[in-house]
């Protein structure tokens, strides 16, 4: 454990989780809201809605994560122009956001379309006989059992998005994996340790929380 | 049966063995430590083979096209082998990046590395270095049109180099103002630059000037050359193989001397018109 | 619910009326966005040809992205056939009657989830190696990392699938004097497979993606030679990624595809079984 008692080691082992936290946390947010609209686009009844949620779905879910980072800096931010802070780390982090929730979302609107597929038809046939509208059988009826239904995947996927996270170190920013490595270049003869503790870092935390949503699929799970 | 096959593998070992010795002997240093058969002088002898771990993707210095590699390291790679008596035909070449070549010396991935590998201590301690074959030092490519002139000049501006490489490094240490972007290659760092999202780019200087002279980017970037490093690139071999090391330094010496090392250069970054270094044999390591 | 369509009314004149304006706006926006993508890649110099001429050239093709394409897809094969045997293996151990089998397995199945896979490759490829003394070959090191993620999350989906089978059908082979392992094997895991076939399949394309991060560890596939390389040697690193993503789409599109055909093929042929639980249909999912 020698290599976390030096305060650099421990400063570059903090700051990498730290970054990997702020980056599930905002890529949670725009990820589940993208791709809750998105599976309102695949099910409504506008053509061109549907099939560019299909092609979104198809094109990204198809896509290493890594290359849809890639072109986040280069297309986006490089080539676009689109500057989301001046501040370089900050506009890594938010491309690596962008990145992430584009790639996640594609997940989620699968999920969230399987979770409406398990709301019995009658659920929508009875809103529609009492006159409701589309958006009001999609919001009111249709999506919050469905939600109910999809909290087990939605954090598989999410506990995914946590771990993909490291993936945003390939643009730069010095999350955990950069920090791993920078560790292990730096401390050879300790590598065992190093891995452990990054690696024990992640179960602790996305053990438990698996074991939550588990236990929230349960609890919030719609007795037929 | 056995028992003479055992001989016969015996024998072809010891011979091995006094073939080593002579090789050191003719070069007229100490290689009594050779013997070991472990290193890359019993090795090269015996089975006429030689893992060399190259960069892939550093124009004028290790480029892989196809299955072939070209560039100054490559060329050097091959008078080491030659060196060792080892044919063309018998080398392995094998891809490394910054971050993984001390790994590959110590795992015994590769025989050798020659990969733009600057020695300096923090290396020493793992691994043993021949050479050094030349002297780099860290620069800037900035556009052509860029004011930038120093590396004293990179306060607030936005600077590009590969994650975990020495380079990158000194500027989080040196030049503390400057924003670093790190990449895990250079061509996306050239790439960033070619689209104005980083200043400059920062790594040796020879790299620096592979880059610039590709056909993509003519005319486009310049190296700013006022080198603020000293990065003298050795040839890495396994920290106990001290034969090993001496011996691919009397390679080098007479590669200096027999002009080989000088069309080495001719052949690959010596077409940017750049005169062939002088292969100073004074600086070259004691390998201890 | 089986279609989508029940959630709407066949449309009115209303609201075809709306149905049609808003095709047009959104059509309108879209066409506008791409148009604006388009205009900036041009005005950034993207589309010009010597950047793309590369891809015109056959040897591009044979020397780095096939080549990278096969590392690819022989990494994704071998991975592919080994975490769904760690799966089937994991699960079978999780659903033991055995607590010194059950509780081992299923902290391996726990541990190796919430491991990034990044980070699992780093380890074995460069921690590995200090304790077997023998160096770890980048596809090995791909091979493992992704055999361990995805049979993991494979053994989950296994183990739901199981649970998912109505438990009449286990009844009744043990009515029949089948014995634990004849159960497990020839009636629950069979069954379990095709009603999970989507997760398996989804899981199996998050594989073939996940093989992109070998070229962290040098590994040779597609982005190490299709982008990297490729982009060294011509300088246009987001063409090269272009393409490459095309193939990734198009390579997982078909693994997609073909498993939605054998599916249709299972279910035509009667052995899919009856519908499973609809809530435990949900109980796992593929884990990009």
């Amino acid at each position: 454990m020698d290599v976390f008692s030096d305060s650099y080691n421990l400063d570059v082992y903090v700051t990498g989780f730290l970054w990997i936290l702020k980056l599930t946390a905002s890529a949670t947010v725009c990820a589940v809201v993208l791709g809750v609209l998105l599976a309102a686009m695949r099910v409504s009844p506008v053509p061109v809605l549907r099939g560019f949620g299909t092609a979104w779905v198809n094109i990204f879910r198809n896509t290493p994560l890594t290359l849809i980072i890639f072109f986040c800096y280069f297309g986006l931010y490089s080539t676009l122009g689109v500057t989301l802070s001046d501040d370089l780390e900050l506009n890594n982090y938010w491309l690596g956001v962008l990145g992430l929730s584009i790639y996640t979302a594609a997940f989620v609107c699968e999920a969230i379309r399987s979770g409406i597929n398990t709301v019995p038809a009658g659920q929508a046939e009875a809103a529609r006989a009492i006159g409701m509208t589309f958006r009001q059988t999609l919001s009111l009826i249709v999506l919050p059992q469905a939600g109910r239904a999809v909290v087990a995947p939605l954090g598989s996927i999410l506990i995914a998005l946590c771990k993909n996270a490291t993936i945003v170190g390939t643009i730069g920013l010095m999350e955990s994996s950069n920090a791993m490595k920078e560790l292990i270049n730096s401390n050879g003869n300790a590598v065992f340790t190093i891995f452990f503790v990054f690696a024990g870092t992640f179960a602790v935390v996305l053990i438990p929380t698996g074991y939550g949503f588990g236990w929230l699929a349960n609890r919030l799970a719609v007795k037929r | 049966m056995r028992i003479t096959r055992l001989a016969a593998a015996f024998g072809a070992m010891t011979m091995a063995l006094a073939v080593a010795a002579c090789g050191g002997d003719d070069s007229g240093t100490d290689s009594g430590s050779g013997s070991s058969g472990s290193g890359i002088v019993g090795k090269a002898s015996s089975d006429k083979k030689l893992t060399i771990g190259v960069k892939a993707d550093q124009p004028g210095l290790g480029l892989q096209t196809g299955s072939t590699y070209t560039g100054f390291d490559i060329e050097i790679g091959k008078i080491i082998a030659k060196g060792l008596g080892v044919d063309e035909s018998g080398i392995t070449w094998k891809t490394t990046v910054s971050a993984n070549r001390e790994p590959y010396i110590q795992q015994g991935q590769v025989d050798i590395v020659v990969a733009t590998y600057t020695i300096n201590d923090e290396r020493k301690q793992k691994v043993n270095f021949g050479g050094p074959y030349y002297i780099a030092g860290q620069d800037l490519l900035v556009p052509t049109a860029s004011t930038i002139t120093g590396p004293d000049q990179l306060a607030g501006k936005k600077v590009c180099s590969v994650s975990g490489s020495t380079p990158a490094k000194r500027i989080q240490t040196d030049y503390k103002d400057a924003q670093l972007q790190q990449f895990d290659s250079y061509s996306k760092c050239v790439t960033a630059l070619a689209g104005g999202t980083v200043d400059a780019v920062t790594t040796d200087d020879i790299i620096l000037a592979g880059y610039a002279s590709q056909e993509q980017y003519a005319g486009k970037f310049k190296v700013v050359g006022k080198p603020f490093s000293t990065e003298p690139y050795g040839i890495g071999v396994k920290k106990e193989d001290s034969a090993g090391c001496n011996k691919i330094n009397d390679i080098l010496k007479a590669a200096a001397a027999d002009g080989s090392y000088k069309k080495a250069w001719d052949d690959t970054l010596g077409k940017s018109g750049k005169a062939a270094p002088e292969l100073d044999t004074s600086k070259l390591t004691n390998c201890s | 619910m089986s279609t989508d369509a029940v959630l709407y009314d066949h449309p009115g004149p209303r609201a075809r009326i709306r149905n049609r304006i808003l095709t047009v706006v959104f059509g309108l926006a879209l066409v506008g966005l791409l148009y604006w993508i388009y205009h900036r890649f041009d005005e950034k110099g993207q589309w010009a040809g010597s950047l793309w001429k590369p891809f015109t050239q056959s040897s591009t093709w044979t020397d780095y992205i096939l080549p990278g394409l096969q590392g690819t897809l022989q990494a994704a094969a071998i991975a592919m056939v080994l975490s769904l045997a760690f799966g089937i293996l994991f699960a079978v151990g999780r659903l033991s009657d055995h607590w010194w089998l059950r509780i081992p397995a299923g902290i391996v199945v726990e541990f190796f989830r919430a491991v990034p896979l990044l980070l699992m490759m780093f380890f074995i490829f460069f921690g590995i190696p200090f304790v077997t003394q023998k160096p770890m070959s980048p596809l090995w090191a791909v091979v493992f990392a992704l055999t361990l993620y995805n049979g993991s999350v494979l053994a989950e989906a296994f183990r739901a699938g199981v649970h998912a089978v109505p438990s009449g059908q286990s009844e009744a082979a043990y009515a029949i004097g089948m014995r634990k392992g004849q159960v497990m094997g020839q009636i629950l895991i069979p069954q379990a497979a095709r009603a999970m076939l989507p997760v398996i399949v989804s899981q199996l394309v998050v594989l073939v993606k996940d093989t992109a991060l070998g070229y962290i560890i040098s590994y040779s596939e597609l982005l190490q030679l299709g982008v990297n390389n490729v982009a060294a040697n011509f300088g246009n690193v987001i063409q090269a990624a272009m393409v490459a993503a095309a193939i990734y789409i198009a390579v997982n599109a078909t693994l997609t595809a073909v498993a939605g055909w054998l599916s249709r093929r299972t279910r035509r042929s009667g052995k899919a079984p009856r519908a499973a639980r609809p809530a435990t249909a949900l109980a796992a999912t593929a884990e990009p």
